[in-house]
């Protein structure tokens, strides 16, 4: 025990001379967050959208005006031109285009009946389908609104709106908030960078400079030595999540619903699968550069994989399959039950002891691993 | 000329001889495409829904079998108690609620009955859409319950322009090209003059009979015929494996790229002239190229979704240029007509950069 607290004081002292490092551990993570936060988002704002109105009436400026007031769209633009709707769509000057034909309130008053026309700039297809999901409803509002203005007489009966009267709720993020979605993945990805690559680097350097030899001959046991090499930075893990939530909290107002002990226990176990990813690379290559190089290639295609951008459930199916075997995937899962839904441990069962048990498998992997190498 | 031709040669061979970096610049963007395509997607489909009906009867079970015939959904759960769903939310095994009240069918013949529509909105574009998904469903079985039924209807007929299948891999494949010609381009290059650097083969070549120029050229020539070959790989793949469009003039979009390569060569050679070793040459073309070009070229993440600051910083990056040409040519199929701004402004960065890049070349020498 006594020998573990040394190696991990040489260590400490290692981390807090170097500027360079404790930039590395405390900055980058928090200047990535801020960053990241802002840039990584597929927030849909207003909608820069053009109108084409034939028509020309009370109706149909009224729907305009419906569509500039949802705080969805905004209208740059109108005439009674096609044309220079398309030039517009082409451009990418606005992602939509409403076409009201001539004889939309003459149909609307005597039939009933209207159709408009949405044109989308699909390009970035499922932006596409919330603009058009946006539109529909504004469109479903304003007939409602219009056919008991018209039809005062039959409202006794049941309008085929108020039918069936359909309440909508956003749960967990009723304000539809992207940060509150993105910042508890973001701090998952910061965890894993730091973790791994620090004890990929860590050890890399130790067989750079050749001390790993001398510390081999030491009394020092395989596991002591590894102990001893982890713990700092499992500690800093931890002091690193902590950071980043206070700093999701405190800037984006990220919620924090569930138990913080959850998370963090939570995170104790997955760090140490981090860890062992890290030192299982540091077995395999002979420079820090390396080291580095192999820390990204393998982090980039877990990170893509992980949900952590774009939502697990929209892959392709045998990607989904192959996400199960992702660490990273079920910690980003944990965090976003625990802070953003308030899960408690039952919930997050399932992922929690994948997580259990990737860590005795891959932690037993890596000192086997690494035995053999410096044996 | 013979000189030229013996480094271009040289360089060649270097390039080549090492088959693992080779095999990595080349599977990459392949790699890539794949991922991309499969995995980076936002569409959403097959939607895990739960049902609350306190008290079944005809009506519900009615509007429950037309969500279960929508190949949309798919019913995972159905409880009687509206506090039950807490759990199947966190648990992830439902994204989507439907809360019937009781006697749902006799109020629905009366004064109307009430539905409650309930997403795990932690995704909010992901939440948006299912409500309309479900919205959508519930319009259509109260449009057959009372045909005749008066009322205002505005029927929107909506077309999807340029991706009428609203499919990713469209979106992503131009962004990936300048992600893919700026790996290639600038990081390659850069580590490749700084190498000659560290290891003191540059002198050597410096007092050659070379003149500067031709040793730029046969250093860079190797890189842009690569980052050719990458590009008309990417377009050939995505076409193949995902059905990816090229609307737009092929010529037009090969010209453009090579602009782009131009440009990133031009960005690599000014960083290995302000740079010492390979790794902080390394460092900085990763910090300098390819993190902008990740994430503030519009490649993965919609420009129009950041701050106005990043927006603005979003501007000075060269490959957010490139995305919008190279998406509207493959797309929307448009033509120097529509592009001749943003090719302007990638005219004028890569002049700039180039003559910036060889100042820094030049002084180095003196």
């Amino acid at each position: 025990m006594r020998r573990i607290l040394f190696l991990t004081r040489a260590e400490v002292l290692h981390v807090v001379r170097d500027r360079a490092t404790l930039a590395q551990v405390v900055l980058l993570p928090l200047l990535q967050l801020l960053i990241l936060a802002n840039a990584a988002t597929f927030e849909i704002r207003d909608t820069p959208a053009y109108v084409v109105d034939f028509d020309r009436t009370a109706t149909s400026r009224g729907l305009v005006n419906r569509f500039a007031a949802s705080g969805h769209f905004r209208v740059v633009g109108d005439s009674a031109s096609m044309p220079l709707a398309d030039e517009m769509l082409l451009r990418g000057r606005v992602t939509m285009v409403l076409t009201i034909p001539a004889d939309f309130e003459s149909s609307v008053v005597r039939t009933g009946q209207a159709p408009v026309q949405l044109v989308l700039n699909a390009e970035k297809g499922s932006a596409a389908g919330v603009v058009q999901s946006y539109a529909t409803r504004i469109l479903a509002a304003y007939s409602a609104e219009r056919g008991a203005e018209l039809r005062p007489t039959v409202r006794t009966r049941a309008t085929p709106h108020e039918a069936i009267g359909v309440s909508m709720r956003s749960w967990y993020n009723p304000t539809l908030d992207y940060q509150h979605y993105m910042v508890p993945g973001l701090l998952v990805a910061l965890v894993t960078m730091i973790a791994t690559l620090l004890s990929a680097q860590n050890i890399a350097r130790e067989k750079e400079l050749g001390t790993l030899e001398q510390l081999n001959v030491t009394p020092l046991t395989r596991g002591q030595f590894i102990t001893a090499k982890l713990l700092p930075f499992w500690v800093l893990g931890l002091a690193d999540l902590g950071l980043g939530v206070a700093v999701g909290h405190a800037v984006f107002g990220v919620p924090v619903r569930g138990s913080l002990l959850l998370l963090f226990a939570s995170a104790g176990i997955y760090l140490v699968v981090a860890l062992a990813i890290g030192l299982w690379i540091s077995t395999l290559v002979d420079t820090q550069q390396q080291a580095m190089f192999v820390t990204y290639f393998i982090l980039v295609i877990y990170l893509l994989l992980s949900g952590l951008f774009t939502p697990v459930d929209s892959m392709a199916r045998w990607v989904q399959i192959v996400s199960v075997l992702n660490p990273v995937r079920h910690f980003v899962t944990i965090s976003r039950a625990v802070l953003v839904k308030g899960a408690g441990i039952a919930e997050i069962a399932g992922p929690l002891a994948i997580l259990a048990g990737y860590a005795v498998v891959t932690l037993t992997a890596a000192i086997h691993q690494h035995s053999k190498r410096s044996a | 000329m013979t000189a030229l031709w013996g480094l271009l040669r040289k360089e060649t061979y270097h390039i080549t001889r090492d088959r693992r970096t080779l095999a990595v610049i080349l599977l990459i963007p392949v790699l890539q495409v794949i991922i991309f395509g499969y995995a980076i997607r936002t569409d959403v489909q097959d939607v895990r829904l739960a049902i609350v009906d306190p008290a079944p009867d005809a009506a519900t079970l009615a509007l429950r079998g037309r969500f279960a015939a929508t190949p949309t959904f798919r019913i995972v759960a159905v409880v009687s108690r509206a506090a039950e769903l807490d759990s199947l939310f966190q648990r992830g095994i439902a994204q989507e609620a439907i809360v019937f009240e009781r006697a749902f069918a006799e109020h629905l013949g009366g004064a109307g009955a009430q539905l409650q529509v309930i997403t795990d909105a932690t995704e909010p574009n992901t939440g948006s859409l299912l409500q309309a998904y479900a919205l959508t469903v519930i319009q259509g079985y109260e449009r057959e319950r009372q045909r005749s039924s008066p009322g205002v209807r505005i029927v929107p007929a909506v077309s999807m322009r340029f991706n009428p299948t609203r499919r990713s891999s469209n979106l992503f494949v131009p962004g990936l090209m300048a992600f893919v010609l700026t790996l290639i381009s600038s990081l390659m290059t850069a580590i490749s003059l700084t190498r000659e650097k560290e290891t003191g083969t540059m002198e050597t070549l410096l007092v050659s009979p070379l003149r500067p120029w031709q040793i730029i050229v046969g250093k860079v020539a190797p890189y842009l015929a690569i980052g050719f070959i990458s590009v008309v790989g990417v377009i050939v793949e995505a076409r193949l494996v995902f059905g990816v469009p090229l609307r737009g003039s092929l010529l037009l979009l090969l010209a453009e790229g090579l602009l782009f390569i131009l440009m990133s060569l031009a960005l690599g050679i000014l960083i290995s002239a302000r740079t010492a070793s390979q790794r902080v040459a390394m460092l900085g073309a990763a910090v300098g190229t390819m993190l902008p070009t990740m994430l503030l070229s519009g490649f993965i993440f919609p420009l129009e979704s950041m701050p106005a600051p990043l927006r603005a910083v979003s501007n000075v990056v060269p490959a957010r240029w490139f995305v919008f040409v190279a998406r509207s040519i493959m797309l929307k199929g448009v033509g120097l007509t529509y592009l001749w701004p943003q090719t302007l402004v990638l005219v004028a960065m890569a002049a700039a950069l180039l003559a910036l890049s060889v100042r820094a070349f030049h002084e180095r020498l003196e």
